[in-house]
């Protein structure tokens, strides 16, 4: 490094032990970044598609995760080089943003990169392969805003909701009944949407799993479901038309929050805090009594004595309670959460139709379901599976599904998936390629290209000749002008998307797009890399 | 350039063929180890652990083996995860089923080396599986209306599961046990309200079921020994010092004098709780929480039998088995239900001195005393007996039967094969490959036995051509035999649960085509 000198000629110390530090520049760095960049796109590319395989990733602790979702892989990889994490973080903002196609956007990052040292070896500088990329992005986006369908649905009628559900979890282990697990989820979006406003609160959706029976056994609870059982084991395990007094407030003594002490010197004292003692017990069960609960939800614990009294005045009770689950439970039975005994009145309860506990498999394992909801805004997905690896997965597949759904909800535009709309993408911006004078043009090719090892990882995953069936799709579609013909990754027989209903959202394709074109671009504008060496 | 590293330093990655090779070996080595336990003539496991003691298991059972391993592999893991969650889900079939993963592991290397795409193998083994179930349901028996014969049923499935166990000499008598015991609950699945007495001393066979209770604690000195028509409070309450529980509160004291004063008011209210106590009416107290000795004086005083310490368990059960509440304040005596019993007197079981409750009012709990020669059969003999409890209550639930002794494994595999013949392209190649796996098990079986598995299970799948027959292996006589009138049965969705773990395990393990381990966490050296 050139050294900087001060007016005395003394040297400047712009880098720190500069020799202890690895540096790279220039094309150097561009090349390293870009094959840091590939290197985690070529894991994620065989996951791609409703044939892609899974991944087993071993933890820290030597947990197992088995996963086929992108975003999960990338999170558990553990990662270590600079660029391999700005690629974590790209599928990590889709998932944030979209909840699907997180392992489309790390292959389509991946595929801009190769494409761009390739650009790089013809002597294009960086920055203008980088705008080239912008330009081309912005075609795409446009062109799939042109052919994005419009996609009619409502209350009833569901149906096209869980073709498109289906599509996203056609890719996942719980394939086998995509079909019941997509009507469960977009039941469940339907239940949680404000469709006037076309919104979806996902927090109102509680994703419960427990190990144990088959996965034909997940269900959809209008309801509430918590991993709790009754604070004293001779608690009536059902209660029809439960009034829920639902408190944040312990059963115990009040403990003032400033510092303060209670001397005891003489019996009389001794005595009257004892009598106060009970006192504080009794009322504060006849408080709850009083205001008409037949439910104490609690978020704290029992004392042993004001167990016994809930228990006595037949007013079964629940502890430990986590707040998120307190939340909830209020929304569903239209309740408030109470904070003070003093508080309680009539007006706060929440009502449930019917609470009761349930028991599972041969241990003590007990939950409790609270259904039929004054407000029958929060439901909760109850997943059940062979082993613990497996309910995970269902439980990131059913939230890839409700994402899906959601923004269906939003914005009812569809492209067709299957690699469709990547290929007709990467006609559009190849048309508009010769437009642009200029050095870009060859990165807008590039880009064109780049979109095409979507549909070809598709094509490779599903054992298809990649490049053959490619060009076959690609021919079809400008013969007839039409632009859903996809690779036909199931073997259906047809390579029309319509017809194999595989559809995808417009807002997620249009993200994977964009997102991967200003991680790349971001990627490409680094010429210096300084890193601390390997000490 | 070369590829920087994108991973920690001691992360490995494994890819493609390796990764599959890794995961099928790791799976199959754990189904091999666990496959001799098998059947009625399989062998047991030394476990010994590496802590403190080196205490030694030893086990036949399949989920104990798995869950005391080490193992490092995850595909393994995976195998491991399986048998505890059918431990937990029907408590039977723990090896089984991760024999036959590992079984279906194995068919579906030598497919895959024979260039037979993965995804094109679980696609196959699905419709295997579906078709499996679906042969089983057409050959279940239900005989839930027959009280009789679903008892008889019942003892027959208690006596299959426990002839693989230690306890196979004395199976009748134990088998006898575990259908009173189930039978007691009602239908509930709940298995804490059985509660399981280990003594050591006498032989398997003096073990018995009490239809009372059995506290295992020691009745107070002075107190009486044997109590006729008891009142019992069960309670749960501070009897040592009563602490105060308003927070903040603490003695001070300037003198000696008032120390002893506010000693008395401590002990007058000891005195109070006890008179309230009492004022119930009651002749027995028990409480979770211990119990001083002054209280305990005023109980010997009153000629009430007090037992301290009662663990949350045991408390639970007693309020199950007399029908008393679980009381923790007593101001209200009028109010509080009170257990009953006939009798409660002090018993002997070899040295131990045990409080037995007869005559209950209730009779959903009870106890098992299991006698035996040491700690280790005790504890195998218990662990079997829970195998056998668990599947007893979930037939209880879900009626249905089937035989035993490779029936229902050769009556899949029939299924299948006939499945595979009919299915064009590749996928015929996993059916067929999923009904060897199926077909593995009684070889297994056999193998164990010492018996000529070859001619055993080709004399089987003769015998099976023939519509509804029940030929199954018998291990007793080392032959096929009729598993109907031998009385081999055992329990429909243990047989499920199995058939559908192992598939979905499988599949899992087949679908992957990478490992990734991460770097191991690093652990501050304690030394």
């Amino acid at each position: 490094m050139a050294l900087a000198f001060d007016e005395f000629g003394r040297p400047f110390i712009i880098l720190r032990e500069q020799d202890q530090k690895t540096r790279l520049r220039g094309i150097d760095a561009q090349k390293a970044n870009i094959a840091a960049g590939k290197a985690v796109a070529r894991i994620l590319r065989s996951s791609l598609g409703p044939k892609g395989m899974d991944k087993m990733l071993q933890g820290p602790d030597g947990d197992v995760t088995i996963s086929n979702d992108g975003a999960t892989i990338l999170e558990q990889m553990d990662v270590d080089n600079q660029i391999a994490k700005l690629m974590v973080e790209l599928s990590r903002s889709q998932d944030y943003e979209i909840g699907d196609g997180t392992t489309g956007v790390v292959v389509m990052a991946g595929a801009l990169l190769e494409q761009a040292e390739r650009q790089l070896d013809r002597g294009i500088h960086p920055i203008r392969i980088a705008e080239g990329y912008e330009m081309a992005s912005r075609v795409a986006v446009e062109h799939l805003e042109r052919i994005a369908q419009k996609f009619e649905f409502d209350v009833d009628n569901y149906e096209p909701l869980v073709q498109t559900c289906m599509t996203t979890l056609s890719s996942k282990i719980v394939n086998r009944c995509k079909r019941s697990l997509a009507e469960i989820a977009v039941k469940a979006v339907l239940a949680v949407a404000d469709l006037e406003r076309r919104d979806v609160n996902l927090d109102l959706i509680k994703v419960e799993g427990k190990v144990g029976g088959k996965l034909e056994d997940t269900e959809l609870i209008y309801g509430i479901l918590v991993d709790k059982d009754m604070s004293h084991p001779q608690m009536p395990k059902q209660i029809e038309d439960a009034h829920i007094a639902i408190l944040t407030c312990p059963f115990e003594p009040p403990k003032p929050k400033t510092k303060h002490k209670v001397d005891i010197d003489t019996v009389e004292k001794f005595e009257t805090l004892r009598k106060q003692e009970q006192q504080y017990f009794d009322e504060m069960v006849q408080k709850c009594k009083d205001v008409g609960a037949t439910l104490v939800i609690c978020q704290w614990g029992f004392d042993d004595e004001a167990n016994h009294l809930l228990m006595h005045r037949n007013l079964p009770a629940v502890r430990w309670v986590g707040g998120v689950e307190l939340e909830l439970i209020a929304i569903a039975t239209g309740g408030r959460i109470v904070p003070r005994f003093q508080e309680l009145t009539p007006e706060k309860l929440g009502k449930a139709g019917m609470v009761r506990e349930k028991s599972f498999g041969t241990t003590k394992e007990r939950m409790l379901y609270i259904e039929h909801c004054a407000n029958s805004k929060a439901v909760t997905i109850f997943i059940r599976g062979g082993n613990k690896m497996m309910i995970e997965e269902t439980k990131r597949s059913i939230h890839d599904a409700l994402c899906v759904a959601r923004n269906l909800i939003r914005n009812n535009s569809i492209v067709y998936g299957g690699g469709a709309a990547e290929i007709t993408c990467s006609l559009a911006v190849d048309a508009a390629a010769d437009k642009y004078p200029g050095v870009e043009q060859y990165a807008i090719r590039a880009f064109a290209e780049a979109l095409d090892s979507v549909p070809m990882a598709l094509a490779e995953n599903s054992g298809l000749q990649p490049i053959e069936t490619l060009s076959a799709v690609k021919s079809q579609q400008i013969k007839e002008n039409i632009p859903f013909y996809g690779i036909d990754c199931n073997d259906v027989g047809t390579n029309d998307m319509r017809e194999q209903n595989v559809f995808e959202t417009l807002i997620g394709k249009q993200q994977q797009i964009l997102l991967a074109t200003q991680v790349v671009k971001m990627i490409l504008k680094i010429d210096d890399v300084i890193s601390n060496s390997e000490y | 350039m070369p590829i920087d590293k994108i991973f920690k330093d001691d992360a490995s990655e494994e890819k493609g063929e390796r990764a599959r090779m890794a995961s099928f070996i790791g799976a199959m080595a754990v189904a091999d180890l666990v496959k001799s336990t098998l059947g009625p003539k399989g062998m047991d496991k030394i476990l010994q652990s590496t802590g403190r003691g080196h205490s030694v298991t030893v086990t036949n059972d399949g989920a104990t083996i798995l869950k005391s391993l080490h193992i490092d592999n995850p595909a393994a893991k995976v195998l491991v995860d399986i048998s505890k969650v059918q431990d937990d889900e029907v408590g039977d079939g723990t090896t089984s089923v991760v024999v036959l993963a590992g079984e279906l592991l194995r068919e579906a290397e030598k497919l895959v080396t024979s260039k037979i795409h993965p995804m094109t193998i679980i696609a196959g083994y699905r419709m295997a599986a579906e078709c499996a179930r679906d042969a089983l349901l057409k050959r279940v028996i239900d005989n839930k209306e027959n009280a009789e014969k679903f008892r008889s049923d019942l003892m027959k499935i208690a006596m299959t599961t426990l002839c693989s166990k230690i306890l196979s000499q004395d199976k009748e008598h134990f088998a006898e046990m575990a259908v009173d015991a189930v039978f007691r609950l009602k239908g509930s699945t709940n298995l804490e309200a059985i509660q399981i007495i280990k003594k050591p001393g006498g032989s398997l066979r003096d073990s018995f079921l009490d239809e009372g209770f059995i506290l295992d604690k020691k009745i107070g000195i002075g107190q009486p020994k044997r109590i006729e028509n008891a009142k019992i409070l069960v309670a749960n309450t501070a009897m040592d010092t009563d602490k105060v529980k308003i927070y903040g509160a603490r003695v001070r004291v300037d003198s000696m004098a008032k120390v002893a004063q506010i000693e008395g008011a401590e002990k007058e209210k000891m005195k109070d709780k006890v008179n309230k106590i009492l004022a119930h009416g009651i002749n027995c107290f028990v409480n979770r929480q211990l119990i001083y000795n002054f209280p305990e004086e005023l109980f010997a005083d009153a000629g009430v039998l007090a037992i301290e310490h009662a663990d949350f368990e045991g408390i639970e059960r007693l309020g199950l088995v007399t029908g008393g509440e679980i009381a923790s304040t007593f101001d209200n005596p009028e109010s509080v239900k009170l257990g009953h019993c006939k009798l409660i007197e002090e018993i002997m079981i070899g040295e131990d001195k045990l409080i037995h409750f007869s005559g209950v009012e209730m009779g959903q709990a009870c106890s098992i005393v299991l006698r035996g020669a040491s700690h280790h059969v005790l504890d195998e003999a218990e662990r079997s007996l829970h195998d056998a409890l668990c599947v007893l209550s979930q037939t209880v639930n879900d009626s249905r039967v089937l035989l035993g002794g490779g029936w229902p494994e050769m009556v899949m595999a029939k299924e299948v094969d006939e499945l595979a013949r009919k299915t064009a392209g590749k996928k015929s190649h996993a059916i067929e490959a999923f009904s060897r796996a199926l077909v593995a098990i009684p070889t297994t079986i056999a193998d164990n036995a010492g018996l000529d598995s070859a001619e055993l299970v080709a004399q089987l799948r003769a015998e099976h051509h023939n519509e509804g027959c029940n030929a199954g292996i018998d291990v007793i006589s080392g032959a096929v035999g009729d598993m109907e009138e031998r009385g081999i049965y055992e329990a429909f969705k243990v047989k499920q649960a199995v058939l559908l773990s192992a598939t979905e395990a499988a599949e899992m393990i087949l679908r992957v085509d990478e490992i990734i381990t991460c770097a191991p966490r690093r652990r501050e050296d304690r030394m």
